[in-house]
């Protein structure tokens, strides 16, 4: 699924709202969902999961292509875990 | 920096303040499109938020474990677990908003 189906479906859903709002609304979760991050916090919504950001520490890593070294630095990259009634919701089939 | 954490109520608000519709409509929104993305996971499809992540089910084989508290060997089943693989543009965005 795509972003435009999960609108498309979100807009089918609500007749009384128009393409365009459904778009918007979908930006501005996804968006305010990025922002949180971005400021340092978390995303937490209970049953679907949890957004964080885990720092990584600088390394020295090398070009693939070259086998040079090169620094990489540390950086702070977007992490997802899952929740626990989607994690059972995916296995639910046992 | 210690941020805050965003729940669902604050998804709400911020698209009732931008977007305008009414409190009950968004929080409607919200919840909608969170099940409508775990739905088609648990299709086993893959969902592409362009701009946002991907997401990903994945199987995992059976394998031995051990039950941590009592070091006894446990099995795990085969299950599938769920892999979110950030944007370039969220990428960067956290990287830069963190102080790289």
């Amino acid at each position: 699924m795509i972003k435009s189906e999960l609108i498309a479906r979100l807009a089918s859903e609500n007749p009384h709202l128009t393409q365009k709002d459904v778009e918007r609304v979908v930006g501005v979760i996804l968006d305010s969902m990025t922002g949180a991050l971005e400021k340092g916090g978390r995303v937490e919504l209970r049953g679907f999961g949890a957004f964080s950001v885990r720092s990584r520490p600088a390394r020295t890593g090398r070009n693939p292509r070259t086998g040079e070294t090169v620094a990489v630095k540390a950086k702070h990259v977007p992490f997802f875990k899952s929740g626990k009634e989607l994690r059972e919701r995916l296995n639910a089939d046992e | 920096m210690k941020g805050q954490t965003l729940t669902r109520a604050d998804l709400a608000e911020a698209v009732h303040e931008e977007v305008g519709l009414t409190r009950q409509d968004c929080a409607g929104l919200v919840e909608r499109t969170l099940d409508l993305i775990a739905e088609a996971l648990e299709d086993g499809r893959t969902v592409k938020l362009s701009g946002f992540g991907v997401f990903q089910v994945r199987a995992k084989r059976a394998r031995m474990g051990r039950n941590p508290k009592t070091g006894e060997p446990a099995a795990i089943e085969p299950r599938r677990v769920i892999g979110f693989r950030a944007s370039q543009v969220m990428k960067a965005r956290v990287d830069e908003g963190l102080g790289g």
